[in-house]
């Protein structure tokens, strides 16, 4: 506890590779929670013992797959009911994973559990410059209150530049339909 | 060259042929490991010449039995069928059940039900099935009871699953456990053990209409469907409803919130339907076992206080155990603590309610995985979700 400031963590943690659960990277972090937590994301500082995988080629892969065709890419249920995601749209959800990870951050308190529960629904956006930027609407599931609460957030995303978040929103419940 | 074709009888046994394969060259067919060696199911190696008779030497100093082969007499068909056999199909081999059935899919309410009447015609010997009520759209919630004749009284293991709607590994958990105690029963000593002194008492799906609904109109509804407020709204979190502190901590008294935990203790239909059988049996259950999922936790007493129960010493090791045990299969962690201090402050939880009227063992399990895919687990996730939990 810091008086008049908040509550800090320290945490040591291990970051696992979703995509190849063998690569695993240790991690210490410092988590400041506000004491006035309305619309204050939690401070974050962390260090990475090693470096993180090398995507470059499946990155440029994806890039070019996305940047070649010739209508916008559409897609809704990632993934379906059986949990089952076609593997072409497997970057779509990983991009949502990352995109979410920073909306979850910027509305994270000491009482909340956010996780990303589904894609809704995904619209490419076409764009004069180099970037590709989706339109999701996303569900997140949130463990205290076991809402499911519709997101929608507008991703940008470069090989090299990586990914931003430019606009997201919390949405009314039966809004992904 | 010999092929050898054995099955164990005993623990001893696999273990005597795990030390072989470990120590000898031999090749191991089916299993392709010799960790998957069980008692009951068919081992086929090749024992190369040079050691065969020392092979079979030690099998006979420890009583197994075998058949055998040349390997020059196995015709090329016998073996390319042996080979397909130990070959592993996509995501493991589906284990078939009653008439084809596939555990390793999620099937909707109507196929669960016709699940159920073959499972106790095909078994009739030892399953029956039972009406323990009605859900608030009046649908029939059925349990399977697995009893072996006996003079015995024998004590009462519960297990239900699916009062969550969304929560789809968990009637496919059920479903998987009566097929593995029913296949196995026989050639599994601890299994059979188990049925000389245990009756097992499993509800496949509970909240009936809720995982109807989840299918038909919302994967990820939570509640049943008991309407209120005129109908402009449903649903009671079930695991909410049940009279342990009831309306205290961790609900809302909102219809439109995912833990409403309705107009009063027990308001709901499934609620009393298990509340009222499980209160007129107590006095011979020795353990309830609600499943849900996710978040990989065995939780134990309570979620309405941090005060521990009385027998919380031994509901942690037996809890531990059962996490060690589920971890040395595929690796998955689990987190074993009370709900309220691993987790967050709930009342009216049905396995809070079980312990307080004097079940000793109480616990809930949740399933895999840890919020990767969360609700909506894939299939080829079923199989390893089921045989590590087992």
């Amino acid at each position: 506890d810091i008086d008049n400031v908040g509550r800090k963590y320290h945490l040591k943690l291990v970051l696992e590779d979703i995509v190849e659960k063998d690569n695993i990277v240790n991690c210490t972090a410092e988590i400041l929670y506000h004491l006035d937590n309305t619309n204050a994301a939690p401070d974050v500082h962390f260090e990475i013992e090693g470096e993180l995988k090398n995507t470059e080629e499946q990155d440029n892969i994806f890039y070019n797959r996305i940047k070649s065709l010739k209508k916008e890419l559409v897609a809704q249920n990632i993934p379906d009911s059986h949990g089952n995601v076609p593997p072409e749209m497997e970057p779509i959800r990983l991009l949502a994973q990352a995109a979410a990870g920073y909306v979850v951050w910027q509305n994270s308190t000491e009482n909340t559990r956010y996780e990303l529960a589904q894609i809704k629904r995904v619209r490419q956006v076409k764009r004069s410059d180099d970037y590709l930027e989706f339109d999701y609407m996303v569900l997140l599931h949130e463990f205290v209150s076991q809402e499911i609460i519709p997101w929608q957030m507008t991703v940008l995303w470069h090989p090299q530049h990586g990914v931003k978040v430019t606009q997201n929103s919390r949405q009314p419940k039966h809004a992904e339909h | 060259d010999q092929v050898l074709h054995i099955v164990p009888k005993t623990l001893q046994q696999v273990q005597h042929l795990q030390h072989l394969c470990n120590t000898l060259p031999l090749d191991l067919w089916k299993p392709l490991l010799p960790e998957n060696i069980w008692t009951g199911e068919d081992l086929h190696m090749r024992v190369p010449a040079p050691v065969v008779k020392e092979v079979k030497d030690s099998l006979d100093e420890h009583l197994i039995s075998y058949e055998y082969d040349l390997i020059a007499n196995i015709l090329k068909q016998d073996l390319q069928a042996l080979v397909d056999q130990s070959v592993p199909r996509m995501g493991g081999s589906p284990r078939q059940g009653p008439a084809g059935y596939n555990y390793t899919q999620y099937h909707p309410m109507e196929e669960i039900y016709q699940w159920m009447t073959q499972v106790k015609e095909s078994n009739s010997e030892l399953v029956t099935q039972h009406d323990l009520g009605k859900t608030s759209e009046n649908r029939t919630i059925y349990y399977l009871q697995i009893s072996q004749a006996s003079n015995k009284n024998k004590k009462i293991i519960w297990m239900d699953c699916g009062i969550h709607a969304r929560e789809w590994i968990s009637p496919a958990f059920c479903q998987w456990f009566v097929k593995e105690i029913l296949q196995n029963y026989k050639s599994d000593p601890k299994i059979s053990r188990f049925l000389q002194n245990l009756d097992l008492y499993i509800l496949p799906v509970l909240n009936v209409d809720g995982y109807i609904y989840s299918w038909e109109k919302e994967r990820l509804w939570r509640k049943n469907r008991s309407p209120h407020m005129n109908g402009t709204c449903h649903g009671t979190d079930l695991n909410r409803n049940f009279n342990s502190s009831w309306g205290s901590v961790g609900v809302s008294y909102n219809c439109s919130s995912n833990i409403f935990c309705g107009s009063g203790p027990e308001s709901e239909p499934e609620t009393r339907a298990v509340a009222q059988f499980i209160e007129r049996k107590k006095d011979d259950i020795v353990c309830y076992l609600t499943i849900h999922s996710y978040g990989q936790y065995i939780l134990t007493p309570y979620g309405s206080t941090t005060k521990p129960p009385s027998n919380n010493e031994e509901l942690m090791q037996v809890a531990e155990k059962a996490a060690a045990a589920l971890m040395g299969k595929y690796g998955t962690s689990y987190q074993v603590g009370s709900t309220s201090s691993i987790l967050y402050n709930n009342s009216g939880s049905s396995r809070d309610w079980a312990h307080m009227i004097g079940i000793p063992f109480s616990y809930t399990f949740e399933l895999r995985d840890d919020g990767t895919h969360g609700f909506v687990l894939p299939e080829d996730q079923i199989e390893p979700t089921c045989e590590e939990t087992m």
